[in-house]
């Protein structure tokens, strides 16, 4: 049997959450991606493209993530792909920030005000470049709050990836538990680990509002 | 390729789905209860004269909304027996998901408070109500009004976070299809039903909540 010291302990659950880390960020980046495609399809022109995003987002928000991580890893192989933890964990957080984001960018968009349009297209730009130069600058402003907000919640999020097997911060501390049986230690660290990351992001966002707020 | 969708298992598993989606329904409707009361009490002490008060609360919300529900389910279950405390999964789960609950509410809850017009108290005071009268006739149901759809969505919220407690074996509709899918190697299709469930179990929570507060809010949900 090995002994864990309480160094040990730390130091290993330490090097599992970059993993967290990295999966944030990679689902986040990716989620920002996919996130304007859904928001220009939300605010398109056309009923039918803005029916699909509106189903697309409500099919996100209204089931549970772990279910759609589980059909994305029992899923794919059917359709032929090898999947890993890994890619399933990238792939269903991925999915499921850009409906998230989508929404929350919407909301900024909407609220620019109806004129800022008329006077882009006053000025000759077309559709993309009013998006582009006039209208996206403005929208993001807005919500830069409640997207970092939203950062929060994604990393939180990641925890669930350890039940299809993806090694991150609870997964390992799952194993941790099993070879020194000090739940209580294990899992306050992870907790605070967690908080420690979540915590600046939080007060960032507060910051943000307040600010908005003063404008 | 050659994988055809089977559903031919779902005949035999209807009852099983259907007790999960119970259980899932009790869970949530145990926790929202309870986290929506004890929401209102942590708000008012939030805003107490006592500074202990507050601080512990605001401390507890923080703690609460920065870390992630599986990691608190966890302490709760397998770090509390350590300091002796034993909790059946259900009991738990129940635990768990109303301290979570509570901590959002009870920033909403307090946004509620706060947007009532002072007049309203100062109102009910002179015309001698006692304070919590006043607390609970004039101040609460206006907050309530106006926070009723966050209060809505934290629960539906919620309801879908609540998938995760299967990790600690309560039996509710995600372990149900754990479960299903060992049985009938048919992993898909039990959790692309399951989905499907839940989706539909959270449109109508949503609905019924709504209709719930127009009926019960003196002038519908605002």
């Amino acid at each position: 049997m090995i002994e864990f010291t309480l160094w040990d302990i730390i130091r290993n659950l330490l090097l599992a959450a970059r993993w967290t880390v990295l999966l944030s960020a990679v689902a986040f980046a990716g989620g920002t991606i996919v996130g304007l495609l859904i928001l220009f399809l939300r605010i398109s022109k056309r009923y039918w493209m803005r029916q699909f995003a509106e189903y697309y987002i409500g099919l996100f928000q209204g089931t549970p993530l772990l279910m759609q991580l589980f059909l994305l890893f029992f899923g794919l192989p059917l359709l032929g792909f090898r999947i890993e933890p890994w890619t399933a964990a990238v792939l269903g957080l991925t999915l499921c920030a850009s409906a998230f984001l989508a929404e929350i960018w919407r909301g900024g968009v909407q609220a620019v005000p109806l004129g800022q349009w008329d006077a882009g297209s006053s000025l000759g730009l077309h559709y993309l470049k009013q998006l582009r130069l006039i209208i996206l600058p403005q929208a993001f402003a807005i919500t830069r709050a409640p997207t970092v907000g939203f950062l929060v919640q994604l990393i939180k999020s990641t925890a669930l990836t350890s039940i299809i097997g993806f090694e991150e911060l609870v997964r390992t501390s799952n194993a941790i538990n099993n070879a020194t049986f000090e739940p209580f230690t294990v899992y306050g660290f992870v907790a605070l680990i967690y908080f420690a990351l979540c915590f600046p992001l939080t007060r960032y966002a507060k910051v943000l509002e307040l600010r908005a707020l003063k404008h | 390729m050659g994988y055809a969708l089977d559903f031919g298992w779902l005949n035999d598993a209807v009852s099983l789905i259907a007790s999960g989606a119970a259980m899932t329904i009790f869970l949530i409707a145990v926790s929202a209860i309870a986290g929506i009361v004890l929401s209102i009490l942590g708000a008012a002490a939030r805003r107490s004269r006592h500074a202990i008060l507050r601080q512990g609360i605001a401390g507890y919300v923080e703690l609460v909304r920065n870390t992630p529900f599986l990691v608190q389910l966890f302490f709760i279950f397998f770090g509390l027996p350590s300091l002796g405390i034993r909790l059946d999964p259900v009991v738990a789960a129940i635990l768990a998901m109303t301290l979570n609950m509570t901590a959002y509410t009870t920033e909403i809850v307090g946004a509620g408070l706060d947007a009532v017009p002072k007049g309203q108290r100062e109102a009910a005071l002179a015309l001698g109500l006692r304070p919590r009268v006043v607390f609970m006739k004039i101040v609460l149901p206006q907050a309530l009004k106006v926070i009723y759809p966050a209060l809505t969505s934290q629960i539906v919220i919620m309801m879908l976070e609540s998938a995760v407690v299967s990790q600690i074996a309560v039996r509710e509709l995600t372990y149900e299809a754990d479960m299903l899918q060992a049985r009938t190697f048919r992993a898909f299709e039990t959790y692309l039903i399951v989905t499907l469930v839940y989706l539909a179990m959270s449109i109508g929570l949503r609905r019924l909540l709504i209709a719930g507060g127009n009926r019960m809010l003196a002038g519908g949900v605002s």
